[in-house]
């Protein structure tokens, strides 16, 4: 789960990294209040879960307050890489004398937490990894004695800090991987981390990913999802368990595996069409919960035909087969569907979805050919 | 030969008792893995499926002689099992739970290393070596023993494609679904490793999925130590960027993990890289026959 710049930024402050002082704002009026409050030169900021906001002309500074709520004006319910701006941020510009890069992040070949920093800051920490990765200085924790500080002087005189920063910058680094750790975060960056004009930190942008299979500790994070991120359909799927990603295609799936789901969506595009979505029913899932997917994959009015493809291990092909005939029963449709099922009870399954005209298919190469086939009328 | 699992592993059942546990292990003892002792905390003297249970790992290891754990028990519970079994002395855990937060997983996976406890898991559906021990959830009529190697990283479509090898009659040696979390136990090439140094297994298949590097860092592996066949299968050629498909690993970020760039990695280590799951075994049976 990503948390927005501001809750972001609100969580560091809390394990005492400097942030701007500033509030979020959903209407140009609210805008208005908070810039005057704050006085000065302020930065509107669009609260998107995309990168590239600055570029997409999300972000923009205001010298007074009547400025910052025409400027917000303009951003909120601006169109960011097809999402639309709900909330902007209203922070006092900081006087920026350089600009440096500090993440935590899960470093997965490792299989440890890493810090890492780059005197390159504000540029995406990927895009330095890929052109100079020689500006980016690493430091892998070791769980069983913790970060040290050894190790956040590694990193700030490694890019070339001065002298007098290295304190507060270890203090920050500190600050930030308590964060990380208490947060069960999987990412947790300040970019850019800001040299002011009177040579301070103060982390003017942050990003945190948190660890989904942790949240059931952290109910207060968990709180801060911001529904206005998710497509209606995959608030819909997480509410019945069930895993959803929405895509651009028009072949709607239905599969039991995250694996398997996405073998299937390859395999629908190596057959010529794109899938309309990832849809893992997850192990062992009941009529109703199968019902609930195959309710979500028909209101997407993307798709043009469905494909099954079932491989019972846990999961009984006859369920699945009793929850597709029970969406049938709530939704009338015209959508042609190809179901495959195979494994447990795949025959009890099979005469159940007999009398509902659908085509079948033995593998999945077949199931995909016939649902691309159906998608443009020829099946 | 095979490896990991086999006629004499003696196995364990951490959680037997719970519902997983129990369905599981009246199918593991069905197919006629010898399944020694079951743990569940504060159900000693209990059976399940006609075996023994004990309250801790330790007893139980020291009336039945147990060498292999496997753990059905929830997330919030699972790392405090791997390492209650590693403590016992159990050399092979496989750990089936799947949503155990990945800090959780770094000082258990930092631990065990210092014991040399291996590891399988967790969010995997364990391991089979047809005809002799099926330690896991993977349906056991699927297999067929024989000459293919397989490791896996998802789980239904590890049994799509024994299916595949099955149905064209190509038996495998052992089948290893080493999951899908971001920190796993044991990686690709612990366990290309463990076929290249087995002498039933002929051909290897290896079935990634997009997220992470580990089938990049199997490449160089491939292309340094391994003089079998390898065939392989990367799930997700279609998958969008910065969206998680199901398995916490499976996640495409800031341009690492896409399929493309292991696939590319995998065939010039003179892996034959497949379309579609089928396909794989269709390139075994041309190797092989």
């Amino acid at each position: 789960m990503k948390l927005q710049e501001y809750q972001s930024k609100r969580l560091f402050a809390q394990f005492g990294v400097p942030i701007p002082d500033g509030d979020v704002a959903t209407t140009p009026a609210e805008a208005r209040e908070v810039a005057a409050r704050l006085g000065g030169t302020v930065v509107v900021k669009s609260q998107v879960l995309v990168g590239g906001r600055g570029k997409a002309g999300g972000v923009k500074l205001a010298k007074s307050a009547d400025e910052a709520g025409r400027v917000a004006d303009q951003i909120l319910g601006m169109d960011i890489k097809g999402l639309t701006v709900h909330k902007v941020l209203i922070d006092q510009a900081a006087d920026i004398a350089d600009e440096i890069y500090l993440g935590a992040v899960m470093d997965r070949a490792a299989r440890r937490v890493a810090l890492m920093a780059s005197a390159a800051g504000g540029m995406d920490i990927e895009e330095v990894a890929a052109t100079t990765p020689e500006k980016i200085i690493t430091v892998r924790i070791d769980p069983a004695v913790g970060f040290q500080d050894y190790q956040a002087r590694q990193l700030a005189f490694g890019i070339g800090l001065a002298k007098e920063l290295v304190r507060p910058f270890t203090t920050i680094a500190h600050q930030l991987f308590d964060c990380f750790l208490s947060s069960d975060a999987t990412l947790a960056e300040i970019n850019p981390l800001v040299v002011t004009g009177d040579n301070k930190l103060l982390a003017v942008d942050g990003k945190v990913v948190l660890d989904d299979s942790a949240l059931f500790r952290h109910p207060d994070l968990a709180a801060l999802r911001d529904a206005d991120e998710e497509t209606e359909a995959e608030t819909e799927a997480r509410r019945h368990g069930l895993s959803y990603v929405d895509l651009d295609g028009e072949i709607g799936c239905m599969v039991n595996g995250a694996g398997l789901a996405m073998a299937t969506m390859d395999v629908i595009k190596l057959y010529g069409a794109e899938p309309a979505n990832f849809l893992d029913i997850g192990g062992g899932a009941q009529a109703d919960k199968v019902a609930a997917a195959l309710r979500i994959i028909l209101a997407d009015p993307k798709v043009k035909a469905v494909l099954f493809n079932i491989f019972g291990g846990i999961t009984r092909c006859d369920e699945v087969a009793k929850g597709i005939l029970e969406a049938f029963e709530q939704i009338d449709t015209d959508v042609p569907m190809v179901t495959r099922l195979v494994g447990t009870n795949q025959e009890e399954g099979r005469a159940i979805l007999a009398g509902a005209q659908m085509a079948t298919a033995n593998s999945l190469a077949e199931g995909a050919q016939k649902a691309v086939a159906a998608a443009r009328g020829n099946l | 030969m095979s490896i990991l699992v086999d006629k004499n592993t003696r196995l364990l059942v951490q959680g037997i008792t719970g519902r997983e546990g129990t369905f599981h292990t009246e199918q593991m003892v069905a197919y006629g893995t010898p399944v020694v002792a079951g743990v569940t905390p504060g159900r000693a003297g209990q059976e399940v499926a006609g075996v023994p249970v004990f309250d801790t790992v330790q007893k139980a290891v020291d009336e039945t002689g147990a060498n292999t754990s496997i753990i059905y028990v929830p997330a919030r519970f699972a790392p405090d099992a791997i390492l209650e079994a590693a403590d016992a002395g159990i050399g092979l855990i496989v750990c089936i739970t799947e949503g155990i937060p990945v800090l959780d997983m770094i000082p258990v996976k930092r631990y065990l290393d210092t014991t040399g406890t291996r590891l399988i898991g967790p969010n995997c559906p364990g391991l089979t070596t047809p005809d002799e021990a099926k330690v896991g959830i993977i349906p056991g009529y699927i297999h067929k023993r024989g000459p293919v190697g397989l490791v896996s990283r998802s789980g239904t479509l590890t049994y799509e494609v024994v299916w595949e090898l099955t149905t064209r009659d190509i038996g495998q040696s052992t089948v290893v679904g080493i999951g899908g979390d971001p920190v796993p136990g044991s990686n690709f090439i612990d366990v290309l490793n463990l076929f290249q140094n087995d002498a039933e297994t002929e051909a290897i298949v290896m079935i990634g999925e997009i997220g992470g590097t580990d089938e990049e860092e199997a490449a160089k592996f491939i292309a340094e130590n391994v003089t079998k066949p390898v065939f392989s299968f990367i799930a997700g050629r279609t998958a969008p960027p910065g969206k998680r498909m199901g398995h916490a690993g499976a996640i495409i970020s800031g341009g690492t993990g896409t399929a493309a760039s292991k696939i590319a990695a995998l065939e010039a280590a003179g892996a034959r890289v497949a379309g579609h799951p089928g396909q794989v075994a269709e390139f075994v049976a041309e190797t092989l026959s």
